[in-house]
C-alpha cells in the first residue's frame, strides 16, 4: 500500500487520476480506516488530504460560508460565527462519532461514504449547500444531494475529490436544525435523521423550507413534498401534520438490525415535526 | 440483638487503591501489553457456518507459508472420554470446553473455532488462515431457545439425553437438563389466593461486555517448560484448564496474571490459552494471541437468552400464597447454561410456603454460554419481579410495603433448600423505603420501578501471605486477579490486623508458582475469601512478632500482647518494657528467628447471602419509545464494606450493565443462524451519557461468618435493574413489557397496541 500526502489539490487529483488498482483518498479515516483494519478494502493507494490548507479551512465568502472538505467536526462547533448562522449543519456534524471522534471525522468524509445515515448530508442538503469537485478536468460544482447516489456509491470519477462545501448567504429570519434518533446518546449511526432549514417571513409564516432525510432510503433524500406542506404556513398543527405525514410517504427503508421499515417510516414524521419546531424556534429569535 | 459497631482504623476506610495510579497513567500491564523476543503471532480460524459437519480440514498449504511456524487443530489435542470430563467434584465438562476450544468432527455456532496458526507476522498469519481448506458438511441449525426443544429441530449432540427426567428418554434431544425446586403445595396455595398473576416473558442472550479482548502470550522452552501470560478470573484455573486440555502436567507451566480489564464472569474458561500454548509446544517459539472485538462476540460470553413464565398468587392482605415459575435457558452450543441458580435465586427474597420452580437447560446453535455476573439471577428476578409489581398494583399495595410482608428473614426457609441465618432482607428494603428518592416528586412521562434482587456469594480455596520487610513495612501476597479494587481491601485486612499503616503494605497478586492454590475470582468472593487468607495470615505474623518480643524481653509469650502496632507486657506482672513496635522487631529477625513470614492455606464457608433493592425513575418519549433513566438509586447489604468506594463502584457497575441487559443490548442473528451485531457500534452497551449518575446506599448487617462482617457484594446488583427499568416504564406508560431489550422500536409497537 502507498501513502501519499500532498500539499495541492491538483498533485492529489494527479495522483488519484494516474493510480493504478484501488485508490482511496484519506480525510479523517473514521469510515476508511475501520474498512481497512476489518479488512473489507485492500487499496493500492491512500491520498491523505488532510496537508492541502484549502480543504482545511472555513472561510466567509460572498455572505455564506466554505468549508473545506477535510475540516473535522470539532472545527464546526467552534466556529462561533457558522454555528450563529448554520446551527442545524453544525449539529449534525457534532453527531458524528463521539468527542474523539469529532477530533478526526470530516465533512466531506461523510458525503464521500455514501452512508444512506450520515449525520452531516441531510443537514447539508436542506441548507441548499453545492461543493466543488476537483477532477483531471478542472473543477465543477455540484448540489450535495446529487452526489451520492446509493450506498457507498457517488457520481465522483476517477481522481475526482470533493474539495469544500459552500453554504449559500442567509436571508433574514433563517434558521435550521437537525435530529436523529438513536437508541443511545451517542456512538451510534442514525436509525433516522431529519434536517429541516426555514425562512419566516415578517409575519413568521414560512417564506422558504427545505428538508432532507436520511436512513430512510438508500441514499440521503431532499423531500420537496414536507417542504411545500411547511410554505405558507405558520407551522402550526394542522401544516406539521401535513409534512410529518409527507416526510412518511417519502419513506422507503429497509428493515435491519437497526430498524424496522414501520418504526423508521412513523420516526422520520416524529423528527420532520420536532425539527421544524426547533428550526421555527430558532429563525424567530435570531430576527 | 444489635452489635454495636466496631471500631476500626482501616477497615471501611477509602483509600487510593495500590494498582490505580497504574490504571489511570496507562501504564498497567494488561494481556495485550507483554511482548517476547523472538515472538510469533497466533490467530484462528472461525467457521461461518452455525452447524457444519468437519468433513476435512487440509493445513498443508498454510504450513508450508513462508513464516508459518506451528498450525494446529483438535487433532492436536487429546480427545477427553466422556467419562474423564471433569476434574473432581468441580462442574466444568472439559470434553466439552476442549471441543470449544478447537471444533473436533462438528463446527456448532458461527464464530466456533476449527485450526490455529503461528506466524513470523500478523499478515502472514492471516495468509496462512485463507490457505487452510475447510470442508463443511452445512446441516440445518438451531437459534432460539423455544425452536430448539422442538421435536423436529436439528439436534446439536447425538449423545445428550435429558437428565433429570424419568425414565430416561430414549432419543437425544436439545434439552440437556430439567431441575426442578418446590416448597409446599402450590396447587393449595393458589386455590387460597385473592388475586394471581401468570405472565411469560422473553429476554435474549446478553455479553458481559468487558473493554479487554482475550489476550495470551504463551511461551515454552527446550526443556517443556512453559510460561503463560494472560488477563482471566483465575490463573489457578487457566493452569488447570491447559493442563487437562492439553494433557500435561501442572509442574510443566507456570502462569502469570496479567491486569484484567473486565470479566464479569465471561473471563473465568478458556479460549486462547490452551491454544497459545500449544502453538507455542510446536513452534518452540513465544505465540502472542488476541482476539478482536468481533471475535469476543461471536465466540466468547455471552449469558443466556430465557424463555420463562412466572405465576403469583397472593391474598388481600399481601401476603404471597403460591409462586411458580418455569425458566427455559439458552446454553449454547454446550450444556451449561445458569438455569439452576436462576431457579434457586429467583423466589429466594421471599418467605414463601408455597413454590414450584422448573428449569430447562437448552443448547442450541449460538456460543456456548458463561457466567455473567449472578449467572441466571437477573434473568429469574426479571420476570417474578415484574409479577410481584403488577399484583402489588392490583391489590393498591405499595411495592416495597408488599415486598417486606413477604421478606425473608432469619430462619426463613427458601424453595432452594437452606434456611437463612443472619441476612439483611428487610433492612435493605427498609433503607430503600426510607431513601429521599422513593418520595420524590416524578415528571410528565415519567415512571417509577423497584426491584429486589438476592444472591448466594460463594467461598472455596484461598491462600495468602504476609511478609514483613526488614525495614517494618510488609507485603501481602495472594492469588486472585484483582479486578474490583481487591488489593485495597487486602492491605486494608492486613494493616487492621497488624496495626500498621496501609501505605506500609503493599499487595500483590502472585503467579500460581509463587502462592498456593487458589479459586477463581468470582462469585462476589474474593474479598471474603482471599480477604479470610489475608487475615489468617496476617495473625500468624502477629503470632510471630509476639514469640520475637517475648524472646527479646526474655519472658513468656503469653504474657506479651500486639496492640496498634505493637508488643506489650500483658501486664505490670510480665515486666516493665518499652513497647516493641512492628519494626523494631523486624529489624532483628535475623537474630531472633529469622524471617517473619505468615501463612494461610483455607477453605472456607459461611459466605454471607445477599440482598439489593433497587429503586429506577425513566422517562419515556411516547413518540419514539425511547426509554431514558432520569434517577437510580441502588441499596445493598455489603454485611461490612472493607472499602465502600469500591463497594459502590461494584453496585454501580451492576446496574449500568442490568440497564443496558434493559434497554438495548441483545445478539442479533440473521436467518442464516450468523451473528449480525459483534461489534459495540451495534451491540448496544450504555454509554456515560445515557445514565444518570448511579446513587448508592450501602447497609450492613454483619456476616457472622466473617471477622469483619463481609459479605460478597459483586453479583447482586446486576439482578433487580431489569426489573427495576420495567416496573418503571409500566408505571410511565401503563404498558407492561414482557420482552427484553426494551428497545425504542419494541416499546413504541406496545404502545401502539397497549398491551
Amino acid at each position: 500500500m502507498r501513502y501519499e500526502a500532498p500539499r495541492a489539490i491538483e498533485e492529489a487529483v494527479a495522483l488519484l487520476a494516474d493510480a493504478e488498482g484501488d485508490a482511496h483518498v484519506l480525510a479523517g479515516g473514521t469510515d476508511l480506516l475501520v474498512l481497512l483494519r476489518a479488512g473489507l478494502v485492500t487499496p493500492a493507494l491512500v491520498v491523505d488530504i488532510k496537508h492541502i490548507e484549502e480543504m482545511c479551512e472555513i472561510a466567509q465568502a460572498d455572505g455564506g460560508f466554505r468549508i473545506g472538505a477535510a475540516v473535522t467536526g470539532a472545527e464546526f462547533g467552534e466556529h462561533a460565527e457558522l454555528k450563529r448562522a448554520w446551527p442545524g449543519v453544525v449539529e449534525a456534524m457534532e453527531l458524528v462519532g463521539s468527542t474523539q471522534i469529532q477530533g478526526r471525522a470530516t465533512a466531506g468524509g461523510n458525503l464521500c461514504n455514501a452512508s444512506p445515515a450520515a449525520d452531516c448530508v441531510p443537514a447539508m442538503i436542506a441548507a441548499g449547500a453545492t461543493c466543488t469537485i476537483a477532477g483531471p478536468a478542472g473543477r465543477r460544482e455540484m448540489a450535495v444531494e446529487d452526489i451520492a447516489t446509493g450506498p457507498g456509491e457517488t457520481v465522483l470519477g476517477k481522481g475526482e475529490i470533493v474539495v469544500d462545501f459552500l453554504l449559500p448567504p442567509r436571508p433574514p429570519r433563517s434558521a435550521d436544525a437537525y435530529l436523529r434518533l438513536i437508541p443511545r446518546t451517542e456512538m451510534d449511526i442514525a436509525v433516522v435523521g431529519a434536517g429541516v432549514n426555514l425562512t419566516l417571513d415578517d409575519d413568521g409564516l414560512c417564506k422558504d423550507a427545505r428538508v432532507a432525510l436520511c436512513a430512510i432510503a438508500p441514499r440521503v433524500l431532499r423531500v420537496a413534498e414536507v417542504a411545500d406542506a411547511l410554505i405558507g404556513s405558520a407551522i402550526d398543527d394542522a401544516a406539521l401534520e401535513l409534512a410529518a405525514a409527507a416526510a412518511r410517504a417519502a419513506c422507503q427503508p429497509i428493515d435491519d438490525k437497526r430498524g424496522t421499515v414501520e418504526y423508521r417510516t412513523k420516526i422520520a414524521g416524529v423528527l420532520v415535526r420536532r425539527a421544524a419546531l426547533i428550526a421555527k424556534q430558532r429563525a424567530g429569535n435570531g430576527s | 440483638m444489635d452489635i454495636e459497631a466496631p471500631s476500626y482504623k482501616w477497615v471501611g476506610t477509602r483509600p487510593v487503591r495500590p494498582d490505580g495510579i497504574d490504571k489511570v497513567t496507562g501504564r498497567a500491564m494488561f494481556g495485550a501489553d507483554f511482548s517476547l523476543p523472538d515472538m510469533l503471532t497466533g490467530k484462528i480460524l472461525r467457521s461461518p457456518h452455525p452447524h457444519a459437519r468437519l468433513v476435512s480440514i487440509d493445513v498443508s498449504k498454510a504450513a508450508a507459508l513462508r513464516g508459518v511456524k506451528a498450525v494446529a487443530t483438535a487433532a492436536d489435542i487429546p480427545e477427553i472420554p466422556v467419562d474423564n470430563a471433569f476434574v473432581g467434584d468441580a462442574p466444568t465438562n472439559f470434553r466439552h470446553w476442549s471441543s470449544n476450544v478447537l471444533a473436533r468432527e462438528k463446527v456448532l455456532y458461527d464464530g466456533h473455532a476449527v485450526a490455529a496458526v503461528a506466524a513470523t507476522s500478523p499478515a502472514i498469519a492471516d495468509a496462512a488462515l485463507a490457505l487452510i481448506e475447510v470442508d463443511y458438511e452445512v446441516l440445518p441449525h438451531v437459534i432460539d431457545v423455544k425452536d430448539a426443544m422442538r421435536d423436529d429441530a436439528p439436534v446439536l449432540h447425538d449423545d445428550l439425553f435429558t437428565a433429570g427426567v424419568e425414565p430416561k428418554p430414549d432419543k437425544p434431544s436439545n434439552v440437556a437438563k430439567r431441575v426442578e425446586f418446590t416448597l409446599g403445595n402450590t396447587e393449595a396455595g393458589f386455590a387460597e389466593a385473592d388475586v394471581v398473576v401468570e405472565r411469560a416473558f422473553r429476554t435474549k442472550a446478553v455479553h458481559q461486555g468487558y473493554i479487554e479482548p482475550h489476550a495470551v502470550i504463551a511461551n515454552t522452552a527446550e526443556d517443556g517448560q512453559s510460561q503463560v501470560w494472560c488477563p482471566s478470573q483465575g490463573h489457578f484455573m487457566i493452569r488447570a484448564a491447559c493442563a487437562k486440555l492439553l494433557g500435561i502436567e501442572i509442574s510443566q507451566f507456570r502462569v502469570f496474571p496479567a491486569e484484567i480489564g473486565g470479566g464479569f464472569g465471561g473471563k473465568i474458561n478458556p479460549y486462547l490459552e490452551p491454544v497459545a500454548l500449544l502453538l507455542s509446544r510446536k513452534s518452540g517459539r513465544p505465540v502472542k494471541m488476541v482476539m478482536t472485538r468481533a471475535e469476543v462476540f461471536r465466540a466468547t460470553g455471552p449469558t443466556s437468552g430465557a424463555a420463562l413464565t412466572v405465576k403469583i398468587g397472593a391474598l388481600k392482605d399481601g401476603r404471597i400464597a403460591a409462586a411458580e415459575a418455569t425458566l427455559t435457558f439458552e446454553a449454547g452450543a454446550f450444556p451449561g447454561s445458569p438455569v439452576g441458580a436462576g431457579c434457586m435465586t429467583g423466589f429466594a427474597p421471599y418467605d414463601i410456603t408455597n413454590v414450584k420452580i422448573v428449569g430447562y437447560d437448552v443448547v442450541s446453535n449460538r456460543p456456548k454460554c458463561c457466567a455473567y455476573r449472578a449467572p441466571g439471577a437477573p434473568i429469574a428476578a426479571y420476570g417474578i419481579e415484574s409479577v410481584l409489581d403488577e399484583i402489588a398494583q392490583r391489590l393498591d399495595l405499595d411495592p416495597i410495603d408488599f415486598r417486606l410482608k413477604n421478606a425473608a428473614k432469619e430462619g426463613t426457609k427458601a424453595a432452594y433448600g437452606p434456611q437463612f441465618g443472619k441476612i439483611g432482607c428487610i433492612e435493605t428494603l427498609t433503607a430503600a423505603k426510607d431513601h429521599p428518592h422513593y418520595g420524590a416528586p416524578l415528571g410528565p412521562n415519567q415512571g417509577r420501578g423497584v426491584a429486589a434482587g438476592f444472591w448466594f456469594n460463594f467461598a472455596g480455596q484461598a491462600s495468602a501471605a504476609v511478609n514483613v520487610n526488614e525495614d517494618g513495612t510488609a507485603i501481602v501476597t495472594y492469588g486472585n486477579p484483582d479486578i474490583g479494587g481487591t488489593r485495597a481491601s487486602m492491605a486494608q485486612i492486613a494493616a487492621e490486623v497488624l496495626g500498621i499503616d496501609y501505605d506500609k503494605i503493599r499487595p500483590i497478586v502472585a503467579d500460581t508458582s509463587s502462592i498456593g492454590f487458589n479459586d477463581i475470582t468470582a462469585g462476589s468472593k474474593t474479598t471474603f475469601t482471599a480477604g479470610l487468607a489475608v487475615h489468617e495470615a496476617a495473625k500468624d505474623v502477629v503470632g510471630q512478632l509476639r514469640e520475637r518480643a517475648a524472646k527479646m524481653w526474655d519472658i513468656s509469650v503469653d504474657a506479651v500482647v500486639w496492640e496498634n502496632g505493637v508488643a506489650r507486657p500483658a501486664s505490670s506482672n510480665a515486666g516493665d518494657f518499652d513497647p516493641l513496635a512492628l519494626a523494631d522487631i523486624a529489624a532483628m529477625a535475623g537474630k531472633t528467628g529469622g524471617p517473619i513470614s505468615g501463612h494461610a492455606s483455607l477453605a472456607a464457608t459461611g459466605a454471607g447471602p445477599t440482598f439489593a433493592a433497587h429503586i429506577c425513575d425513566v422517562e419515556v418519549d411516547q413518540d419514539t419509545g425511547r426509554i431514558t433513566v432520569v434517577r437510580y438509586t441502588a441499596v445493598q447489604d455489603a454485611g461490612r464494606a472493607i472499602h465502600p468506594s469500591y463497594v459502590e463502584g461494584q453496585m454501580q457497575g451492576g446496574v449500568v450493565q442490568g440497564i443496558g441487559w434493559a434497554l438495548n443490548e441483545e445478539y442479533i442473528y440473521g436467518s442464516d443462524g450468523r451473528l449480525q451485531n459483534p461489534g459495540f457500534l451495534d451491540y448496544r452497551i450504555p454509554v456515560a451519557s445515557d445514565l444518570p449518575m448511579i446513587d448508592t446506599v450501602i447497609v450492613e448487617v454483619p456476616n457472622p461468618n466473617h471477622p469483619y462482617g463481609v459479605r460478597g457484594v459483586g453479583e447482586v446488583p446486576i439482578v433487580p435493574p431489569m426489573a427495576a427499568v420495567t416496573n418503571a416504564v409500566a408505571s410511565a406508560t401503563g404498558v407492561r413489557m414482557t420482552e427484553l431489550p426494551m428497545s425504542p422500536p419494541r416499546l413504541l409497537a406496545a404502545l401502539e397496541n397497549g398491551s
